[in-house]
This record gives structure tokens, sequence and C-alpha cells, in this order.
């Protein structure tokens, strides 16, 4: 609908966070009646955009326009997340903001009632709400607690909770992300009715079957620049993934490995699917020396509770884990560690590091009963100080010194030291989680090169991403993890993987 | 409007002054109470001061009264350490003392060099299982360790109080409910003749130094950093992070009971139910003074003793209430606290931009 | 047996069961409100104490109970924003803040004490409040003496158990207070206050405390003893626990409390003889523990407790 007229424009959008341009100049344009899909990899610089339009940050530069029914414009002062609720903007964030212990209708009523009223009458909310569940096809049990709800059902109320308040313009962030396919797809449905009716939404998404099927245009984010637009019926596939992970560009000729003998196997691992994840089906896997195994998919399809299992930190409630020659229900970190697994989490902060101890600490946190690190209980600092100065030379960590606290480190410099930790016991396994993310190029080239340069000394590699251009550069082989399953593929081509990211056979 | 921003590298300067700003502070505050009782205040503050540097007898008594919060000031830092709440600090205190009168009323038999160990030990075994209780309801039930410690100060002393009545009185005290005298071998030596500073001081020292060498120096004080910094990290990186939380609850409960018998064993001589004027509590306060560092809850037990002991010899002289101490005491835990946010935190006033 | 059955049937248990649970009532009201927030307050036992003293205090000096009673939810309320202003927009531990306003306003109360009133050998005294005598009402058998015969004050807490049930189930402002306890976030994202909703129910929450220390100086005696708090307020944060956080729930906690305790005190005059009395003053106690070692395993404690929220932040 490219002749409605427009509800909101972004013009030159640019948002600089220390030394990176999170976003560069974009411009955004949103006609009445229209789905705008907003793509693009983490990182691309979508959560920023929209960060700015609420307000929740202050663009360096830029501004954003909104239209009313009646044609007047109105340009919103930045940094005031109320103007853009007074200009009935909503949105619907990945993590939704309901309070679990409080009814559907409670929470859809927070806010729009008067405090300090004695007695409230629900009589014409109730009614406006079980009409606007009529109009949208979206429903929702109103005097449940949301604790006991679907997260599909959740969403619903998060939606709803929007309609309730007017909105002209809704933005969807990543809506299907924890949805089932069925849920999804209802989820569609209500949204096109609405949209029929005049609603403009924007719908932030890398799941190219949804956008192509469900969008009128589609805008492409890329390192914060918008990279390219057009009307849905003009897109395809290939198209959009060029777009999305750029032209084949100057990426080191990828070295194979030898693989050789095998040092882990997942046999028939599985975990029953819960509402915080979607579980995992029957994974068999067979790692061998020598090479890495690429894991690609849309996050939130299992790969973090792969990842758990094999750190040792959730036990399968089927299948086993072979390692070393040894078959194992469950294995603890303990046990990850003197099987020779070594561990690269995907949240550094959180699992990987310790912040208030001092960097040597956090070097030998994982092997602290070690001859070097330890005699008779006590800690042998000077023995560990070396070690940390070695391997501080050897990885290249920088920061304020061995002793100084690790959260004194930047983000690169916190994950060459959890690589050097890891690397530096020459484990059999190693398990990278998304190992690159967040990291600027030059971090980002150094921990690819280390991973590589394990696998040629004889590690079997695990390396999880969402970055598809990593794994096709460092992966020997290359697997898709999609709604809890793996799927191996011989393919090297982004269309056809893509397909599988997205549930498709290829 | 105005915007709260965590400072990228906390002050140092800050971390290490608050402190004593805090400690500095709260004498300042007291001025307003001493205003309020009527009382001269730079007469009063004199007051304080000689009652504590006046004399050697006051001098040794600030350093006696010192003794046990030293003792509960590292209970409290080495649980704070490892997010342990334990706020029973003065139940401990009890059982110790009971366990050391148990042990040491005649029960046991021997010279000075096995009694002395044997009746500490028993207070901080007595102690470190008062603790690992409440410890254990937490990881196996989840039940709050803050609640159950705090309820099980009231219960101990009620137990104290009971056993006094019973097995534990001393039948020659003509009704009076107390302990039987602990034996002389048991007894923790006077350090000055005719002053009652008692050997239980250095072994407060030397604990202090211990659990400072523990904490910055071993394997287990690593372990018990990293546990309180991030127990997900520490799991992660193979740590048994449930045991090294109960063994902690143990040692600091042990600490707390230490404070018991050497309150029996070096100062009092049995055991009565006004053995701790909140010992166990004022330990907290000395803890958080402390930064939770064992070296540090020495000064800071100094400071908290010489505010009791000064404030009791101004009390006397001009009858202002002894309990302008405590009032102190709990100024200073306020202060250290805010203290601690401006460290750690700066506050920033941000322009609102008008609406265009 | 015959004894223990006897004494579920006297009149005396039970009016005696609802005059121990009275402050616990008010107690864990205030707990409930200021924890549906997500602010833990361990300052409880020192607003207690706060109450206690500051309601016969000014009962004393006015002469005029009711007079005492509003002193003592205002200075209740003061306290209470000090743990407020610490623990909400400054966000510092909501433990150690707490601690702290437990021994400032122990310690504060005793100084107060100490300096109005030096040495004396017979405590000042108040008239307390006294029962209701209502016609008819009153000489109902049983149910008179156990209800119509209790103070106003118990009365003001079962009338306050029914408004705080209104507060949270039937109004806007209560089923704020409980989201902001959940997640804050969703609270922001509505344009309320996180701020204000925590400092408000804090406040009010220690006000309600007060008043279960006015009850003791004011209603179950006629003065002020140091230590006459005696960990009633850790009790009821043990309790709101046991409620799950339910004003109804928090009533029957208190009511059984009280119960167990009034039952201890009457079979410690039965089996004193056999049994050491101690045992029985460690009851109250003792139940605590337990009732949080049942209540622990599926408590739902409300999302956000403990946890500072600061704007912009995630």
């Amino acid at each position: 609908m490219p002749d409605s007229p427009p509800v909101l424009s972004l013009r030159g959008m640019t948002k600089r966070f220390g030394s990176v341009l999170a976003a560069d100049h974009i411009d955004l344009e949103l006609a009445r009646g229209e789905v705008l899909a907003l793509l693009g990899e983490n990182g691309a610089g979508k959560t920023t955009l929209m960060n700015m339009l609420f307000g929740q940050y202050t663009a360096d530069a830029g501004s954003v326009h909104v239209w009313h029914e009646d044609g007047t414009e109105i340009i919103l002062p930045p940094g005031q997340p109320q103007a853009a609720i007074e200009a009935r903007i909503g949105m619907v964030h990945q993590h939704f903001t309901l309070a679990e212990n409080l009814s559907v209708i409670d929470n859809i009523l927070l806010g729009t009632e008067r405090l300090l009223h004695l007695n409230r009458n629900r009589r014409a909310a109730r009614a406006k709400l079980e009409a606007l569940m009529i109009h949208s096809g979206l429903d929702a049990p109103l005097d449940r607690k949301v604790r006991e709800l679907s997260v599909g059902e959740r969403q619903r109320v998060e939606i709803l909770k929007a309609l309730y308040r007017d909105v002209r313009i809704l933005v969807l962030d990543e809506p299907t992300a924890v949805l089932t396919p069925q849920e999804a797809d209802m989820l569609f449905a209500s949204v096109r009715s609405m949209v029929e009716q005049g609603l403009s939404v924007i719908f932030i998404s890398h799941k190219l079957r949804e956008v192509l099927a469900f969008s009128d245009r589609i805008a492409v984010l890329r390192h914060g620049k918008k990279t390219g637009e057009m009307a849905t019926n003009d897109a395809d596939t290939a198209s959009i993934i060029r777009m999305m992970i750029g032209e084949e560009h100057d990426m080191p000729e990828r070295t194979p490995g030898t693989p050789r003998d095998s040092v882990l196997k997942l046999d028939g691992v599985s975990i029953h699917p819960t509402r915080e994840t979607r579980g995992l089906r029957d994974l068999h896997l067979d790692l061998r020396a020598g090479e890495i195994v690429g894991i690609a998919g849309v996050s939130g399809n299992g790969q973090s509770a792969l990842a758990r299992v094999l750190s040792g930190l959730l036990a399968p409630d089927a299948g086993a884990i072979e390692v070393g020659g040894e078959r194992i229900a469950a294995l603890t970190p303990r046990a990850a560690l003197s099987h020779g697994i070594g561990r690269i989490p995907e949240d550094r902060h959180h699992d990987g590091i310790i912040d208030a101890l001092s960097v040597a600490e956090n070097l030998v946190i994982e092997r602290l009963g070690d001859a070097d690190v330890q005699r008779a209980g006590f800690l042998r600092r000077a023995s560990m100080a070396k070690n940390a100065e070695e391997l501080s030379a050897a990885y290249d960590v920088r920061g304020p010194g061995i002793h100084a606290r690790s959260a004194l480190l930047s983000g690169g410099n916190i994950q060459k030291l959890i690589l050097a930790r890891v690397l530096e016991t020459q484990p059999n396994v190693i398990l990278a989680n998304q190992p690159t993310r967040g990291l600027d190029f030059r971090a980002a080239a150094e921990v690819s090169r280390r991973l590589i340069s394990a696998r040629d000394k004889g590690a079997g590699v695990i390396l999880i991403s969402e970055d598809l251009d990593e794994v096709l550069s460092l992966a020997d082989r290359v697997l898709v993890m999609h709604a809890g399953e793996l799927t191996e593929t011989e393919s090297r081509d982004r269309a056809s993987i893509g397909q599988l990211m997205a549930g498709h056979a290829a | 409007m105005i915007e709260i921003v965590p400072r990228e590298q906390p002050s140092r300067r800050l971390t290490t002054g608050v402190p004593l700003l805090a400690a500095i502070g709260s004498l300042l505050l007291a001025a307003i109470p001493l205003a309020f009782a009527g009382a001269p205040i730079f007469a009063a503050y004199g007051q304080m001061f000689t009652g504590v540097f006046g004399s050697l007898f006051s001098f040794t008594e600030m350093l006696t009264r010192a003794t046990p919060l030293i003792f509960t000031g590292l209970a409290a830092a080495v649980a704070f350490r490892a997010k342990l709440w334990n706020i029973g600090g003065e139940g401990q205190l009890y059982l110790g003392a009971m366990a050391a009168v148990w042990v040491g009323t005649g029960m046991i038999d021997g010279p000075p060099i096995l009694l002395v160990p044997i009746v500490l030990l028993a207070g901080a075994v007595a102690g470190g299982l008062g603790m690992l209780g409440p410890a254990l309801l937490k990881t196996r039930f989840g039940a709050d360790e803050v609640v159950t410690s705090l309820l099980l100060n009231f219960i101990i002393l009620i137990f104290v109080q009971m056993m006094l009545e019973g097995p534990l009185k001393d039948p020659m005290s003509l009704g009076w409910p107390q302990s039987e005298p602990i034996v002389d071998e048991a007894v923790l030596p006077q350090l000055i003749a005719k002053m009652r500073l008692h050997a239980g001081f250095l072994l407060a020292i030397g604990t202090a130094i211990i659990a400072h060498v523990i904490m910055a120096m071993t394997v287990w004080g690593l372990r018990i950093r990293a546990v309180g910094e991030n127990a997900a990290a520490a799991r992660h990186a193979g740590m048994p992070v449930t045991r090294i939380f109960l063994s902690v609850a143990f040692a600091s409960g042990a600490l707390a009971g230490i404070a018991g018998v050497s309150e029996v064993a070096g100062l009092r001589g049995y055991l009565t139910t006004d053995l701790s004027p909140g010992f166990g509590y004022t330990g907290i306060v000395v803890a958080m003074l402390a930064g939770l560092s064992p070296l540090g809850v020495v000064a800071a037990a100094l400071f908290i003793a010489s505010v009791f002991v000064g404030t009791d010899s101004m009390s006397r002289a001009m009858g202002v209430s002894s309990f302008l101490a405590d009032l102190t005491v709990s100024m200073s835990l306020i202060c250290v606290l805010l203290g601690g946010f401006f460290a750690r935190f700066r506050i920033r006033r941000v322009r609102t931009e008008d609406a265009a | 047996m015959m004894d223990l059955i006897h004494i579920f049937l006297t009149d005396s248990f039970w009016a005696a069961s609802l005059r121990i649970a009275t402050p616990l009532i008010f107690g864990v009201l205030g707990a409930l409100l200021c924890e549906r927030s997500g602010v833990l307050n361990l300052g409880i036992e020192g607003i207690f104490v706060v109450g206690a003293m500051m309601g016969w205090l000014v009962a004393y000096g006015t002469g005029s109970l009711w007079l005492g009673v509003i002193a003592a939810a205002l200075s209740g309320a003061l306290f209470g924003l000090f743990h407020a202003m610490l623990t909400v927009p400054l966000g510092l531990s909501q433990h150690v803040s707490g601690l702290g306003i437990t021994m400032f306003a122990t310690a504060l109360m005793s100084f107060s004490y100490r300096t109005i009133f030096p040495q004396v050998a017979t405590p000042p005294r108040i008239e307390p409040f006294r029962a209701l005598d209502i016609p008819v009402l009153s000489d109902l058998p049983f149910l008179g003496p156990v209800l119509f015969q209790q103070t106003a004050l118990t009365w003001l807490a079962l009338l306050l158990v029914g408004l705080v049930w209104y507060l949270m189930d039937r109004t806007a402002l209560g089923v704020a207070i409980k989201a902001v306890g959940d997640n804050p976030d969703a609270v922001n994202a509505q344009g309320l206050s996180v701020m204000r909703l925590r400092i408000g129910a804090v406040v009010a929450g220690s006000a309600l405390m007060a008043l279960g220390g006015a009850f003791l100086t004011m209603s179950a005696f006629d003065a002020f003893f140091f230590g006459m708090v005696n960990g009633r307020g850790w009790i009821c944060i043990a309790l709101v626990i046991f409620a799950s956080w339910q004003p109804g729930k928090a009533l029957l906690g208190a009511l059984l409390f009280g119960m167990f305790d009034a039952l201890q005190v009457r079979l410690q005059t039965m089996a004193g003889a056999i049994v050491p009395g101690q045992v029985f003053l460690m009851v109250p106690y003792v139940l605590s523990i337990i009732a949080l070692i049942i209540a622990a395993r599926k408590a739902d404690y409300p999302r956000a407790l403990l946890k500072p929220w600061f704007k912009g932040q995630r």
C-alpha cells in the first residue's frame, strides 16, 4: 500500500556508543495500514533504532515524525518515552513486560485506571476488551493469572495491552521467536485483520519465511546502516539474504581440518520442551578430533539447552553423552572439565568470569586443584602471576594488569581471557557458544584464529553461532538447529541453509 | 531530573575512605542526641576520649570490649563475603559459651595446654553447628537464613536460661541462674596484672590474621569469594557451590562461638544470660564498617569498642544515657551504607529537554 | 487429655489467642504491603519499638490514647520512609538497611526513653485501652468474651485485614503495588512510577507495623519496657511467607500463632512441674521456623523482592 498516507517517518536517525556507530543515518517510512518488516542480524541496529523511537535513547541526530489521522504532523521530542505513548505508538517487546502474579485484565488495565479511586467499574473496560478480542481475533482468558498462560497467550495479552490503548502504530519485536508455528500463524492472521482496520505495523524478525508471507515492505539493516529496502512482492529469499549478510567478502580461505578419532558423541540426547526452552529432540552428533562442527540456527531453537548439557549445567531427560570412551547420562561442570571439555559460555559476564576476582585468579578458577595453582590449599601466587603474565602475552589480553579486577577489562579482552583459560589446558573438546558475539572485528578474527589453531592441534570444536558467515568460514561440517532438532547439511549455500534455519527441508 | 549513574571504576580513595568517613560522621552525629540530652557537647566528647585513652586501665577495658566484637565481626564478614546472611551471631555466641561451660567446668581434667584448646574447640563446634542448621534449611528447603538465624537467637537464649536453671546451674549460686565457674586450667590468662584484658584478645587478633590469610591466600578463600560474587560462574567453573556455602556457614558460626568461649573463659569465668549485650548484632556493624575485610574488622571493632567504653565513661560522669553508644553504632552502619553508595555511584543532574 | 479439651472450651483461651494475635496481625499486614511492592523491611523489629514507645509517650503526654495511636503510626511511617529512601531510589541492600533501621530505631527509642525518664523506680504508666463493652453483644455466651470484650486496637487490626484485602484485590492502586513487586518494568512501561509506588507501600506498611508496637504498650500492657517487642517483628517476617502474602491467610497465620501461644501458657501451668517452663517460651520462635520451612518450598516470593530497580537499565 505505497499510496497510503505516511503515519511515521524516521529521518537520519544516528546513535553512537563510544566508538561504535550503532545507527548511522537510518531513514524509515511507514504508511498507514502497512506492515514493514525490519530485518537484520543481532547487533545490526534494530533495537537501537526502536529505542530511539520510543525515547529510551536520545538520538545523536535525526528526528521522528508522526502524522495524526487528520494529517497534522508532529515531531516527537527526543528522549521522552511518554511522547511515544501519547502519539499512540505501542511496542511488544521480545521479553514481555507483564506482571505474572496478576490476572490478564489487571495487566491490560494497569496504568489506565485512576490509582486512588476506591471502587473501580470495569464493566466498560471489559466490554471494550471483549469487543477488541472479537475484532482482532486475539483472545485471552481475562481472569486467569498471567503465570498460568502459555507463551503464545502471553504474547496476545501484550498485543491486547497495546490495542486497548488505541495504538495506531505497533512495533512487534521478534514476535514469533518464542511461538510454535501454529501460534505464529494465528498471530499473523490477527495482526492482518487489525492492519486492514488501519493499524500500521513494524515487524522485527529474522525469519525469512514469515517476512515474505506477512509483510508489505522489507527494510534491511546491517552494521547500523540501512542496506536495502524493497516491496515484499519483489523480494525473494536470496535477495534478502544478500542484503542481510552482505556480499561474499574477502574471508580468508577456509583451511579444512583433518578429522581423526571420535572425541564426543551425543546419543539421542533429549530434553522435554518446557516453557523456557524449546527442548531438545533426540540429538545425535559425532564430533571428531581435528574438526570444527558449526551449529547454525536462529537463536532460541535449543542451542542454549545443548550448550548447557555439554557444559554440565543441565541433565538430559533421555540419551547419553559419550566422551573419552566413557558413556555418561549427565555431565556436571566438574565432569565436563575432567573429561577435557573446554567451554566458552554464551554469556561471558554471567557464566564466564567472576568480576571481582583478578585476571590471574580468573585464569585458574577451573583448575584450582592443580599443583601449579596451589600447594596444600594455599594459592601459589607467584606461579599464578607467571601463568597470567604468559597467557596475557600469548593471548593478547590487555587491561590494567593481571592483578586488576576482571570487571575492568573490555568485552573483547574478557573473551580472550576465557579463551586463554580454556585453550591452555589443551582440551579434547571445545564448546564455543557465540564466541564472537559483541566483539569488534579484530577481536572476533583473533578468536576465530585461535579456534582453528586449536582444531589443528587436535581438538574437536563445536561452534554454536547465529552468524552464518562465521559458521561457514570456520566449520568443517555444518549442522542446523531448528525447533530443538539438529540437521546436518552438505550444502554451503547460504540460501539453502537459510531454508533449513527457517524450518524448511532443503 | 536526577539520574543515578554507576561509576565506571569505583573510586579507590572513596572505597577505602568511606569507613573512616562513616565512623567520623557517626561520632559527629552523636552531637545531636547529646544536645537533646542537654549535655555540654565538647566536654562530653572530651570525657569520651579520656574514657578510652585516659589511663592504661580504660585502654585495656576498650581492648577487652573489642575482643568479642572482633570474633563476631569476623563471623559476619566471612559469611557476608559468600552472600550468606548470618544474623544469628548472638545465638552462636551463646552456644559457644554454653559448650565452654559444659566442657570446662570439670567434665574433663587436664593441664591448660590441653584444656584451653579443647574448650575453644567445643565452643567453635557448637557455634558452627548453630549456623550450619539455618544454612542447611536454606539449601534443603529454601528457608530464608536471615529469618531462621534471627529466630534461633531467641530460641538459644531461652535454652541457655533453661540450662542455667537446670543441668548447668551452679548449686552454690543461691538460686541465681548462673553456671559453675570454669576450672582454672581452662581459663584464658590475664595479659597484664590487675587488668581484665585476657588472652582472648591475642587470640582474636591471631584469628583475624588467619582469616585474612585464608580469604586472600588459599583456594578455599578464593572459592568463598567466587561463590559470593557470582555463584553462576562459580558453578560453571566446576566449584561445589553448596558445599562451599555450608563450609562458610560452619566457619562463621564457629567464629561467633569462639566469641562466647572467650567471654566466658577469659572475662566472666561463668555463664549468665547477660553474657552478651548484643555482641552478635554489633558484629554485623563491625563487618560492614570493615568492608568485610578481616583485618579491617580489627580496626572497626576497636572503633566500636571505643565508642562503647568512651560513652560508658561519659555517661557515668554526665548522666547521659549510655544508649548513646548503641545510637552512634547504628548510625555508623547507616553512614557506611550510604558512603558505599557514593563510592559506587554518581548522582547526576540531567536536564530534560522541553517538548518542542 | 480432658484438661486439653477443657482449655479449648474456655472462652478465655480464645480471647487470649485473639489478643496475642493482634500485634502480629498489624505486623504481618505491614510486612505484606512492603514485600508485595518488592521491598523487604527488616526494620520491622525496630519499627515495633518505635510504635510502642511513641504511642505510649504521646498518650502519656496528652492523655489521649488515640493521639498516641496516630503518633505511633506517623513515627513508624517516618522510619519506613527512611528505609524506603535508602532502598528504593538509592537501591542499597535491603538486608543491611533494614537491620540498620532496626538498630537505629531501637537505640533511638531506648536513648529517648532514658533521657526523658531518667532512672525511676517504677516506670510511668498510662490508662490503656479497655475492652469495648458493647451492650448485648459482650454479654453473649462464649462469643461475647472472645470477640466483643477485646480492645479497640484488636478491632482496628481486624478491620485493617479487610481494608488491606480490599486495597490489594479490588483497587487499581493495589494491583499496581502487586505489579511493581513482580515486574517493575511492566509498571514503568505503563507510565506509572516505580519509585512512588514502592516508597508509598513501604511507608504505609511501616505505619501498620508501628501500630503493632503501639498495641503492646497501650493495650496489652500499660508502660514501655526495654526488650518488650522480643522478636515479634521477626516472627511477622516469617509469618508473611507462611501467609503467601495474602491478607486473609495473614490473619489466619497470626491467629494460629496466637492460639499456640495461648495454649503454651496454659500448658505451662498444667505441665510446669514436668517440663521446664522455657520449653514453652520457645514455642513461638520454633513455630515460626517450622512455618517457614513448610512454606518455603512452595513460597511464591514476589519476583522482584530484594531487587533494586533503576530507570533505563535492564
